[in-house]
C-alpha cells in the first residue's frame, strides 16, 4: 500500500480548505481535559465532541448528515476555534467569540442554547432557571434533554447548568468533566 | 452488519480508503515529480463533483476515471502525444468491466470511458462528466457515440 507523504496530504487539505470545497472541516484537537473533536462550517462552529469511546467513523457520518458529504479533516478550517479553546484552557479567555452552526435544530432547543450562551464564566443556572428564560418554565427535563444533546459543550457551556439542589446532575462527557471545568472557571474550589 | 455500499459516504472515509492507490496510478503513469501535482488536482476534483453524487456505488473507479482524466490533461499541458490508449481502472469485484473491455477497447478514449461508466458500473451522467472532467450532456453523447460505434462495428 503506498502512504502518502505528509507534506502532500497537507498541501490536499488546505487546498481544499483554501478553494471553499468543504461542507464541514474538522480536527482532533488536544486540550487539557482530553482530545475534542472540532468541526466547522462556513456558518460557524458544528460540532464540538469528546472524542473518548467514540467510533470516528460513526462521528464523521454524523456530521455528513448533518451538513453533507464533503466532510474532511482539515487543521486549516477549524484554526480560530482551535486558538480560542487554547485561550479558554490556558485561563485567558473567557468568553467565545465564534459564530455557531446550529442548521437543523428544533426552535424550543434554538431558544434554550441561546439562553445557555448568556450564561457567563463561572456562573451557574438551574436547568428551571434556563427553561423559564426560554419561555418554558415547567420545562426544566426538556432543558436536560436538550443539555445532553448539545452539539457544541463548552463554547455552549452546558457545564454551567446544575441541579436546583446545586447538585452537578448530568453530563454528557462525564460529571467528572463537569466537575473540572467549573473548578477551571472558579466554581468549585 | 452490512455496510450500505449505497450511501455516499464521508469525503474522509473516501479519501483514506482510497489516496494510497491513486497515488501508486499517479505515479505509474506520470513518474513521481508529476505524480504530487497531479495528485492534488485529482482529488480536488472529485471533492468538486462530490455533492452532486447521487449514490455511492463504484467510488474506487469513479475517482481513477478522474485519475485518468488528470494523466491525459498533464501529458497534453507537456506536449507529449497520446500515441496509447489511456489505461481505465480495474476492478477485481466488477466482473461487469471485464466484460464490456473486449468490445470497448478500440474505442477511442473517452468514449470508452463513458460506455464503460455507464454501462459497467452503472453511474449516472452526473458522476460521469465529474470523471471525464465534461459536462453531462457532453459525457451523454460520448457515451451514445460510443454505443453507435458499437454497434456499427459489431453488427
Amino acid at each position: 500500500m503506498t502512504t502518502i507523504p505528509t507534506d502532500l496530504d497537507r498541501s490536499f487539505r488546505e487546498a481544499a480548505v483554501a478553494a471553499d470545497l468543504l461542507d464541514a472541516g474538522y480536527d482532533v484537537v488536544d486540550t487539557p481535559i482530553g482530545p475534542l473533536l472540532v468541526a466547522v462550517t462556513d456558518r460557524g462552529l458544528l460540532r464540538v465532541s469528546f472524542t473518548a469511546g467514540r467510533d470516528p467513523a460513526e462521528e464523521l457520518e454524523s456530521l455528513a448528515r448533518v451538513a453533507g458529504p464533503a466532510v474532511l479533516r482539515a487543521p486549516r478550517a477549524v484554526a480560530a476555534a482551535h486558538r480560542e479553546l487554547d485561550e479558554y484552557f490556558g485561563g485567558t479567555r473567557r468568553a467565545f467569540d465564534l459564530e455557531v452552526d446550529l442548521r437543523g435544530q428544533a426552535p424550543f432547543t434554538l431558544r434554550v442554547l441561546d439562553e445557555l450562551a448568556r450564561v457567563p464564566f463561572g456562573a451557574t443556572a438551574t436547568y428551571g432557571e434556563l427553561a423559564g428564560r426560554a419561555g418554558r418554565p415547567a420545562a426544566a427535563r426538556a432543558v436536560g434533554m436538550v443539555m445532553n444533546r448539545n452539539p457544541i459543550p463548552i463554547v455552549l457551556p452546558c457545564h454551567r447548568i446544575v441541579g436546583s439542589n446545586g447538585s452537578l446532575t448530568g453530563y454528557a462527557g462525564g460529571l467528572e468533566l463537569k466537575e473540572q471545568l467549573l473548578r477551571h472557571e472558579g466554581v468549585i474550589l | 452488519m452490512m455496510e450500505d455500499v449505497t450511501r455516499i459516504p464521508p469525503f474522509e472515509s473516501f479519501y483514506t480508503a482510497n489516496a494510497g492507490e491513486v497515488l501508486a496510478f499517479l505515479r505509474r503513469r506520470l513518474g513521481s515529480d508529476r505524480a504530487d501535482d497531479a495528485f492534488q488536482e485529482t482529488w480536488l476534483r472529485a471533492l468538486r463533483a462530490y455533492g452532486r453524487l447521487q449514490h455511492g456505488r463504484h467510488l474506487r473507479a469513479w475517482v481513477l476515471t478522474i485519475a485518468t482524466r488528470v494523466t491525459i490533461d498533464t501529458h497534453r499541458r507537456a506536449g507529449e502525444p497520446l500515441d496509447e490508449l489511456p489505461e481505465l481502472p480495474t476492478d477485481d469485484g466488477r466482473p461487469a468491466y471485464e466484460e464490456l473491455a473486449f468490445l470497448t477497447d478500440t474505442l477511442p478514449a473517452k468514449e470508452r470511458a463513458a460506455v464503460v461508466l455507464r454501462y459497467g458500473y452503472d453511474l449516472d451522467y452526473d458522476q460521469i462528466a465529474a470523471a471525464l472532467g465534461s459536462s453531462p450532456d457532453a459525457a451523454r453523447q460520448a457515451a451514445s457515440s460510443g454505443v453507435r460505434r458499437l454497434r456499427r462495428r459489431n453488427p
